[in-house]
């Protein structure tokens, strides 16, 4: 017996429940897991591994109400998508709080099916769950999973196939308490009277009513009078508990009715408020005398690992590869009898440019292994936890840390980490801050320019440039919370998830994710504007080649430009059309002084730059290399995240009034002072 | 002048009873959500290192919450 094909599942769940690694179980497909709450912000699609069945991945929700854009989307689709059955996933260790989002769920009347997942650990704490008694108290199919180990699915699979051939709801519905099911059948009747239609999804629609959720209103189109009507409904409703609020009171309605039903299906092993495995390890992760040295432990690790020797050795190997083919392919031109400007294109252009990016793979790699160990394990909700407090005084929050720390390793995957943030407000403004976390690829600016200018204070040049990275993110933080983005009603309530260990599994398909896209940037993007950049830099105004660089496009564009960067001190057309073509990656700004000067290594490079700029004028010129807009890649992900060219631009121009105006005042300053 | 317990008042180490949840809007919403309920058992378990959120038990998970919300918290 098969499912018919084309019907939809829709994957529904707590965050943390462990709903995408059932998704990765039926379908096989790419998809991120992670601990960190809502990390699914995307709808993901896969199709079952067997029988043709569509399965949607919502994100992450803890109920119906629509509070976070995760579960705007989520019942959006839920309602209106229409998915043939929900695939309800809940986390056996935490029934009680799964179950609020079950209760909704079973209301919309939509054939379910209920997976309680991690029995693994719910027998490693000695518990016991009857899914037998669930089902019968819940109306719908309860089987016990570990979606981890593949454990007991086909009896899922089967369950769910059984479930879509009848087609029909849950063959029971709950039963609240006797004030909140009278307010609840008074405002049936009531509503009936005025011609109200339910669509058939009364018992889905009414406590929704009860509770105040204006969005459900206006989807009935109710009338003033109904309205009005319900009201009064509503408080009589209040008055019959001392609680007197009908928010609460509908909550409470729900979790009593969980609670009655566990009380019956599940044996707990332990008391209430041991300490389990997850507690023991916080008496150190998140304690006051450990908490600080051990996160920083953390972060120093992962990116000495990954920016130290490990990561440089690799990146080492990707530049030999690339070598190697740029060796390949001018031996083919040789036998093709190519022209010099092929020559020049492929290998100057092509090879090395996208080369030069590839070399980033491997430290690209180690830091999402290492991030996604972090979110994976639960410890990204302790650092979120631990930093809240500091961040808070920015207008950000706990969650914005993650972003900003990936944002010393590469802005592009950094930026698109926001993700994970609920607060709009939040969001947008650790996207508009992480880019002056200085990123990796602009160290090798600092690298040369502190050697040639500053010799023996190569480190704290660097170091300082790391710091005022900080200071400026700081100060900009400040300064949009007191104008732009002021409205602080900011709060901070997270699930801490208890700790688990990652899976090999799911990390691999994390790393290979993001990898994917790196390399489908590098290929395309990249690719395109390397190629661009040569024909600007080789090419005049009449579309000629031309020997002298000095007549390219680039040059005049540059020379355009350069009148304004004289007042930072840098007023030449080289120095314009470096930072210009630092857009492409930063690190690039290197590589083109060095093809801009004719130059054939760094040695011969420095003796130029040293004449071209003074100390002062190079320590202005690193200031802008560390402030100004992030590379096109990092661009290109922030229109994404921020999908608004309101926001995008406004990013760029505080990047740039940032660069700018940091400039001009180490220049001006310093030329006062000395 | 008398003011009502709340959460924000319970030291690490002490557990108390939810009488009702104040305030309103999302906050207020998310916090029932999560289960704080009147009459749930809430047990705090500690202060983060700088002070500030706090972690409570309840229902048999953590949750993590700043000061600033944990005072909409009215306690037995």
């Amino acid at each position: 017996m098969g499912a018919p094909d084309g019907k939809v599942i829709a994957l529904v769940g707590n965050p943390n429940c462990g709903k995408t690694t059932l998704f990765n179980a039926l379908t096989g497909s790419q998809q991120y897991v992670g601990n960190w709450p809502g990390v699914t912000v995307e709808k993901k699609e896969g199709r079952m591994k067997e029988g043709g069945l569509r399965v949607m991945d919502l994100p992450g929700i803890y109920s119906l109400s629509p509070y976070t854009m995760e579960e705007i989307i989520a019942r959006d689709y839920i309602l209106d998508g229409g998915p043939d059955l929900l695939l309800n996933i809940v986390d056996g260790t935490n029934l009680e709080r799964n179950l609020y989002l079950s209760l909704q769920l079973l209301e919309l009347g939509l054939p379910t099916v209920i997976a309680v997942n991690m029995m693994d650990d719910v027998r490693a704490k000695g518990d016991q769950i009857d899914c037998g008694m669930l089902s019968q108290g819940l109306g719908v199919p309860v089987i016990p999973i570990t979606a981890r180990r593949g454990e007991n699915l086909p009896a899922l699979l089967s369950a769910v196939e059984d479930c879509l051939q009848r087609g029909r709801g849950p063959a029971r519905r709950i039963r609240y308490d006797d004030a909140t099911e009278r307010a609840m059948g008074r405002m049936e009747r009531m509503l009936n009277q005025q011609g109200v239609d339910f669509g058939g999804r009364n018992r889905f629609y009414l406590p929704k009513l009860l509770e105040d959720d204006g969005e459900i209103k206006d989807r009935l189109a109710l009338s003033e009078e109904a309205r009005r009507q319900m009201e009064q409904i509503v408080q009589d409703y209040e008055a019959t508990s001392r609680y007197g609020d009908r928010e609460t009171m509908v909550a409470d309605a729900r979790y009593r009715a969980i609670t009655e039903l566990c009380g019956e299906a599940v044996i707990k092993n332990q008391r209430p408020g041991a300490m389990t495995l997850s507690d023991k390890i916080d008496r150190i992760a998140t304690s006051r005398i450990f908490a600080l040295p051990v996160f920083l432990f953390l972060m120093f690790l992962m990116f000495s690992l990954t920016f130290g020797p490990v990561g440089r050795v690799l990146g080492e190997g990707v530049e030999a590869l690339m070598a190697a083919v740029g060796n390949g392919v001018r031996t083919l031109l040789d036998a093709a009898c190519a022209s010099p400007w092929t020559y020049s294109l492929l290998l100057d252009a092509v090879v090395a440019g996208v080369g030069a990016v590839l070399s980033f793979l491997p430290q690209i790699m180690l830091l999402f292994f290492f991030l996604s160990l972090l979110e994976d394990s639960g410890y990204m909700a302790r650092a979120a936890f631990i930093m809240d407090r500091l961040l808070r005084k920015l207008g950000l929050s706990g969650k914005s840390f993650i972003p900003m720390l990936m944002g010393f390793g590469c802005t592009t995957p950094a930026v698109m980490a926001a993700r994970t943030m609920e607060n709009e407000k939040e969001r947008r403004m650790t996207i508009m801050l992480t880019p002056f976390m200085s990123c990796s690829a602009r160290l090798p600016i600092y690298a040369l320019f502190a050697s040639i200018f500053f010799p023996r204070y190569t480190g704290l040049v660097i170091f300082a440039m790391y710091l005022t990275g900080m200071l400026v993110a700081i100060l900009c933080g400040l300064l949009l919370k007191k104008t732009v983005l002021k409205e602080d009603n900011s709060t901070f309530v997270m699930e801490l998830p208890p700790y688990r260990l990652p899976t090999l599994k799911s990390m691999g398909l994390h790393m290979w994710d993001k990898c994917k896209g790196f390399l489908i940037r590098a290929g395309t993007l990249i690719f395109l504007m390397t190629v661009l950049i040569w024909l600007l830099q080789h090419f005049d105004f009449h579309l000629r080649m031309v020997d002298d660089m000095s007549q390219s496009i680039f040059a005049v564009a540059g020379s355009t430009l350069a009148p304004v960067f004289a007042p930072l001190g840098f007023g030449f057309w080289q120095a314009s059309v470096a930072l210009l073509t630092g857009l492409v990656a930063k690190e690039t700004v290197v590589s083109s002084f060095m093809l801009l000067y004719g130059c054939a290594d760094k040695a011969a490079l420095g003796g130029i730059l040293a004449t071209a700029f003074t100390p002062l004028s190079a320590l202005s010129f690193l200031v802008f290399v560390l402030l100004y807009m992030p590379c096109v890649s990092a661009f290109a992900s922030i229109c994404r995240e921020m999908n608004s060219f309101k926001w995008a631009g406004a990013t760029v121009a505080l990047q740039m009034g940032a660069a700018y105006l940091g400039s001009l005042l180490v220049f001006q300053v310093g030329s006062l002072l000395l | 002048m008398w003011r009502t317990k709340t959460l924000g008042d319970l030291r690490p180490g002490q557990s108390g009873v939810v009488l009702r949840v104040s305030g309103q809007g999302a906050l207020k919403r998310r916090l029932v959500d999560m289960g704080i309920t009147p009459g749930v058992a809430i047990f705090v378990r500690k202060k983060a290192p700088l002070g500030d959120p706090i972690e409570v038990n309840l229902r048999g998970f953590a949750l993590s919450l700043r000061r600033d919300d944990a005072v909409k918290i009215e306690m037995e």
